[in-house]
């Protein structure tokens, strides 16, 4: 068979191809040359290191794709769509090749069997992915999923390509006189629908096939790049370029940064290229709306809107340059209450199939508004404090240690003694009232496992990594410079050098965005630290505690470290049982503290609290009384949240910590006044 | 307009004051300074102004701890100049200060013109002496007024709007040049971003200037300062929240509001 | 005999405000010690009827120039001087109050007097009046010394009690005819606030928030707790500037001063401008964090607690109460 060589008015069916060949790359080929212009227009940022890691981070998720069975029926199909369009891309160029350079001495690819074979399973499979996608969308489409005419173009034009892979088989096995083959079993099958079919019309129905595929492919390809489903072309870059292929995410720093970027930005230019990749790739699954807390409390706030806005007030504003009217990015295409709903609880990132990464663009948008002193009264107050007396509560940094006069000890002063460990207590488990008793608890199990720690009393700043969050990077930089300071002063008795943390937040910023493993500091959260006592034996527990519990998974210890174990490994240890909430670790729901919004009031939109909803999850366990958290703000949030629930009385919620005194009785202590 | 934003450094008192072994003064052990909280929001009622009529803004400082920082802040903020006299604030009485003020004004870098606007801060919390801004205005034969909560100009005067009690509040009509002792600006005091302070330390310079005034008189003649005896200290209330709030009933309930 | 106190008399809008019989309360005092004569300055074309509440005067002087009916401070203080030379007065008592501010610093100016402002004590030694201030939002006091009782002190309102100041008998008056240049203030108009809110001064059961409140969310607590105690709520200057609340319930200097039966403080740390406003209380229970707060050296009961952990369980125990 030779599909090329037909007659269509007068226009030979090479020529044909020819010319619609070079006019569909030319157009595929002039937008992303213009798309890839936008991203050379941004800012610069290094994503070319650690090939290998990156190279390895790519395979995993582009070829086997783990995330995207986070749901599962949609994540079959998307699989079997994906590998069917691998295998007919290659076949087409194939195909193209062979049909442009007729004299080449190669087959098409339907004529070798093999290939045959499989263009028709996939043909089947994708088809039946197509079924379940369009019932989705018909039947069962789930919050957030942007239902647009993109998508149904799309399924359409990929059934159509389908169907005249099959279709041509069952005509050209007619066309050649009906034989039966079990290497095309399913033009074979569909070949039985037409008996009485002449040969000749069967070729020529084939023909028609093969250019329908070929039209069909091509008007994709042109279509790609204007559609969403510049997904396709972009996201395999996005995720081998994603920076949780070779650092943590929890690191805001830009690497290679040429531009000063603590202003953030203003216009879509002002934002580096990566950040602008995340448009391209982006599906519009919707999953990051799905799991954001911000979104599902009423904020004005959908992660993948803002993804979404980026790109396409880039494209209208960068490619259409005629278009005077553009809205300003930051304020009107973002609103500013957008950019504060965050809580940078990373579940958006986390549930990403692509690898976008939402909450640094979003944290470049607040570094603007904080430029601009478009600043929230109480954020303002915060900032202020923290400037000023290194902690958000606007305390004298000297009352910092308030908290241990109630010891029967003296904690040491890292800077003046020697000590193994360094902790690191943080604002609110040294300043807030609710918290003193638990953080005189830990320092208590760290005195009886025989710890040699110390404090670094009023030296000891708000690590800043909630304010860098907030998009005050100027004073995060400040309150860090002055930790590291106090830090070098820090006595250290042997090599092994370790910082413990209570808050999770402080965690994080230690650990990734501190540089302290080059000076062989190594950081620790608590829970760690505990559940490294009690294996060790250090820590002697006297008496079993029973009952069900549940475990809160904080945002900064777990998504954002991974650290999911060890708190569960100290809950067992002491002979609880621990009933899983629903969302757990890397789907654990944000108490809504962080990224600063802690410190920034409700608006009205807000339906559910974010701690609201999850008090109410712990809750509902069967026979669990206890919320087990491992965060002084998560005491304070929940604390609070089983208040406003109504919950007293069913729930309580209880740090780690005290959990593990009572299992080896350490007294309660008193606070003092 | 001519904006003159006048910023005195007091004491934090959210360190714990003490007061020094000779009893006149406060122990600098944990002393730290911070502008006089209605000098903010005088320092914002200018720039306000400012944005809205042009002009410039000056801030003036006399030496003090802390002081260049706060200057350089205001700087950050959206002033022009900011001037420093070496004169030592703390030291001085508000009517020694003014005397200083009034020198620099008169025969300093600010002149006095028909669109000068001296802004200070209504009243510091260590006016034993009384306002600066009163006693400036009276010195240099200026129109005076305190507690000010709103400054507009409309057809060459101010509309100037202080406050009484209760909520309730008069608007006044001053020509310029004068002095306006500011409690509240129109719109809480802006945030200014550290990056933006330290680029500030790094590009502008914050002048200094010599008031040539013989050493000011010393008008009051303070015995002693102390931390003020306790006369009716409260019966407290001890216990857990919870304990707490049920001895809060109680008394509620003797009170015969429950 | 020394020479007189002459006690500015503050009148606003056809009110003589207690802060003027609390500073003829203190004259008398000082008299009481050293034989003084006590006068009284009342300024304004509307003031007339109101000499004879002054009775703790000796004598009261009265500039009825229309002029001065405005509260401008450069105007007062030029009425203030003649009397002050006239009488030869060299001790004057002025309010420490938003309605006087700056009168004392012109005068001073004026006549080379020493100032001492704050004040909330008065006490003679010898020859000199001694007069404790509170500095510093009321965590330090001064006391200054004023040699041959000459100088100008400002009184802090509610330092001194009102009763001694009240006097019965219509007290002696003298007109003082005088000329006041019309001021280059001009006075234009007052702006009521905004009313239709719930008037705290007629409330029997006040709870009061202040920064310790932390949050917007947690006034709504405070509602809930006055709402099951028949009050309202009101708030020091740092929850109002937040806009947490209406400026109607302000309370403290530039705010109202209320007398309910109980005032509950939430998180108020009892600065002497928002003291001013509650000290007439009948009983006042405070909560705050902090220990060392002044609100606890004039309050009734105090705790030492979260008024957030406290709120909540409060609420809960005064309903059931009510049933």
């Amino acid at each position: 068979m030779e599909p090329v060589k037909i007659n269509l008015f007068g226009v030979p069916g090479l020529a044909l191809l020819w010319a619609l060949t070079l006019i569909a790359f030319g157009v595929f080929g002039l937008r992303i040359w213009g798309l890839i212009g936008l991203l050379r227009q941004a800012r610069y940022e290094n994503r070319f290191d650690q090939f290998g890691r990156r190279l390895a981070h790519a395979a995993e998720h582009v070829l086997l794709q783990p995330r995207i069975f986070n749901e599962r029926a949609i994540g079959w199909a998307h699989f079997l769509i994906f590998w069917g369009f691998v295998l007919y891309t290659a076949c087409f160029n194939w195909s193209l090749i062979r049909g442009l350079f007729p004299f080449l001495p190669i087959p098409y690819p339907d004529e070798v069997k093999l290939v045959a074979l499989f263009l028709e399973i996939f043909a089947v499979l994708v088809l039946a992915a197509l079924a379940v996608a369009v019932a989705r969308r018909l039947f069962f489409p789930p919050p957030y999923l942007h239902l647009s005419l993109d998508a149904n173009i799309i399924l359409g034009l990929i059934g159509l390509l389908m169907l005249s892979t099959l279709f041509g088989s069952a005509f050209r096995l007619v066309g050649e006189g009906g034989h039966s083959s079990l290497w095309t079993p399913f033009g074979t099958l569909l070949a039985g629908v037409f008996p009485g079919m002449a040969p000749n019309a069967a070729r020529a129905w084939a023909t028609t096939m093969w250019w329908l595929h070929m039209v069909g492919v091509l008007a994709f390809l042109v279509y790609l790049p204007y559609s969403k489903h510049l997904h396709l072309l972009a996201s395999p870059f996005n995720v081998f370029f994603s920076q949780a292929a070779t650092r943590p995410v929890g690191d805001l720093t830009v690497s290679g940064a040429k531009d000063d970027l603590t202003e953030g930005a203003s216009k879509w230019q002002e934002l580096t290229w990566k950040q602008l990749l995340n448009g391209f790739s982006c599906a519009e699954c919707g999953r990051c709306d799905r799991a954001c807390p911000a979104t599902a409390s009423g904020h004005p706030l959908q992660p993948q809107q803002i993804i979404q806005k980026i790109k396409d007030h880039m494209v209208r504003t960068g490619l259409r340059r005629t278009d005077k009217s553009a809205p300003k990015l930051v304020g009107e295409v973002v609103t500013e209450k957008e950019a504060w709903a965050c809580l940078t609880c990373l579940s958006c990132m986390e549930q990403c199939p692509v690898w976008n990464e939402h909450v640094p663009v979003i944290v470049m948008f607040r570094r603007h508004l904080v430029s601009q002193g478009r600043v929230e009264r109480t954020i303002q107050e915060v900032l202020g404090n923290l400037q000023r007396y290194g902690n958000s509560f606007g305390k004298s940094d000297r009352m910092r240690a308030k908290w241990t006069q109630g010891l029967p000890f003296k904690v040491k002063d890292a800077r003046k003694e020697p000590v193994d460990v360094l902790w690191f207590t943080g604002d609110y488990a040294a300043y807030d009232p609710r918290m003193l008793e638990i953080t005189q608890t830990t320092a208590k199990l760290f005195a009886q496992a025989g710890l040699d720690f110390g404090i670094l009393y009023e030296a000891e700043r708000n690590t800043g990594n909630d304010v860098r969050r907030v998009g005050e990077e100027g004073l995060f930089e400040l309150l860090r410079d002055k930790n590291l300071d106090a830090i070098s002063k820090v006595q250290w008795k042997n090599g092994n050098r370790v910082i413990v943390t209570t808050d999770p937040h402080s965690y994080n910023a230690l650990k990734n965005e501190y540089g302290l493993a080059n000076e062989g500091i190594g950081v620790k959260h608590y829970t760690e630290l505990l559940d490294e006592l009690i294996s060790l034996g250090k820590l002697a527990l006297k008496k079993k505690l029973t009952g069900k519990v549940t475990y809160h998974d904080p945002c900064y210890l777990g998504r954002y470290n991974g650290v999911y174990e060890p708190p569960r490994k100290v809950i067992a240890a002491l002979g609880l049982e621990l009933v899983e909430m629903p969302r757990n670790r890397a789907i654990s729901y944000c108490c809504g503290a962080g990224g600063g919004r802690i410190w920034m009031e409700d608006t009205p939109d807000v339906k559910e609290r974010p701690a609201e909803n999850r008090i109410r999850e712990a809750a509902r366990l069967n026979g669990v009384q206890t919320l087990v958290v491992a965060c002084p703000k998560d005491i304070a949030m929940f604390r609070d949240a089983v208040k406003t629930t109504g919950l007293e009385g069913k729930i309580v919620v209880k740090d780690i910590a005290e959990l593990v005194a009572e299992a080896i009785e350490v007294a309660p202590v008193q606070v003092s006044g | 307009m001519n904006l003159y934003v006048l910023l005195k450094m007091v004491p934090d008192t959210v360190e714990e004051l003490n007061v020094a072994a000779d009893g006149k003064s406060l122990d600098t052990e944990f002393l730290r300074f911070k502008v006089s909280d209605p000098d903010e929001h005088a320092l914002e009622q200018a720039l306000i102004l400012k944005e809205k009529h042009g002009g410039t803004v000056t801030v003036v400082a006399l030496e003090a701890p802390e002081v260049d920082e706060v200057l350089f802040t205001a700087l950050a903020k959206g002033a022009d100049r900011a001037l420093k006299i070496t004169t030592d604030q703390t030291r001085l009485g508000a009517f020694a200060a003014a005397q200083v003020y009034a020198a620099f004004f008169k025969a300093g870098p600010g002149q006095i013109t028909p669109e000068t606007l001296i802004l200070a801060g209504s009243q510091a919390i260590d006016d034993l002496e009384g306002e600066l801004a009163a006693y400036l205005a009276e010195t240099l034969g200026l129109p005076y007024l305190g507690v000010v909560c709103n400054v507009a100009r409309a057809n060459g005067k101010l509309i100037v709007l202080k406050e009484f009690a209760g909520g309730l509040r008069g608007q006044f009509e001053i020509g310029l040049p004068a002095v306006l002792g500011v409690q509240s600006a129109e719109k809480p005091p802006r945030y200014v971003p550290v990056a933006k302070v330290r680029a500030v330390m790094k590009s502008a310079k914050i002048e200094t200037v010599e008031v040539g005034v013989s050493e000011p008189a010393v008008r009051l003649q303070l015995e002693r300062l102390y931390k003020p005896e306790v006369a009716g200290r409260a019966q407290m209330l001890e216990g857990t929240p919870e304990e707490i709030a049920e001895k809060i009933v109680e008394v509620l309930a003797k009170q015969g509001i429950l | 005999m020394a020479k007189p106190i002459l006690v500015l008399a503050e009148q606003h809008r056809g009110e003589i405000a207690d802060i003027t019989f609390e500073m003829l309360g203190a004259a008398r005092a000082v008299a009481g010690a050293t034989g003084a004569p006590v006068f009284a300055l009342l300024l304004g074309s509307d003031a007339v009827p109101l000499t004879a509440r002054l009775g703790a005067a000796d004598k009261v002087f009265l500039v009825d120039t229309p002029t001065l009916d405005a509260p401008v401070p450069s105007a007062a203080a030029t009425a203030l001087k003649t009397v002050q030379e006239q009488a030869q007065a060299d001790l004057v008592f002025i309010g420490c109050t938003n309605i006087s501010l700056g009168i004392g610093p012109i005068l001073a100016t004026r006549t080379g007097l020493p100032l001492v402002n704050f004040c909330r004590a008065l006490r003679v030694e010898g020859n000199a009046l001694v007069c404790t201030s509170q500095l510093f939002g009321g965590k330090i006091a001064a006391d200054v010394k004023l040699p041959d009782m000459r100088g100008i002190v400002c009184l802090y309102p509610g330092a001194f009690p009102a009763e001694a100041g009240r006097g019965d008998k219509p007290p002696a008056v003298e007109k003082v005819p005088l000329l006041v240049d019309p001021p280059k203030v001009i006075f234009k108009q007052y702006l009521q606030p905004e009313t239709g809110d719930v008037d705290i001064t007629k409330q029997s059961v006040l709870v009061g928030v202040g920064r310790g409140i932390q949050t917007q969310d947690n006034v709504q607590l405070a509602e809930e707790l006055a709402q099951a105690l028949g009050g309202a709520v009101c708030a020091s200057r740092p929850v109002i500037d937040q806009g947490w609340l209406p400026l109607s319930r302000q309370v403290g200097k530039s705010g109202l001063s209320v007398k309910p039966r109980v005032y509950l403080a939430f998180g108020i740390s009892g600065a002497p401008e928002h003291w001013e406003g509650i000290q007439n209380s009948q009983c006042i229970i405070a909560i705050n964090t902090d220990s060392k707060a002044p609100i606890f050296d004039g309050a009734h009961y105090g705790a030492v607690a979260d008024a957030l952990e406290v709120l909540p369980v409060l609420i809960e125990k005064v309903k059931a109460r009510k049933g």
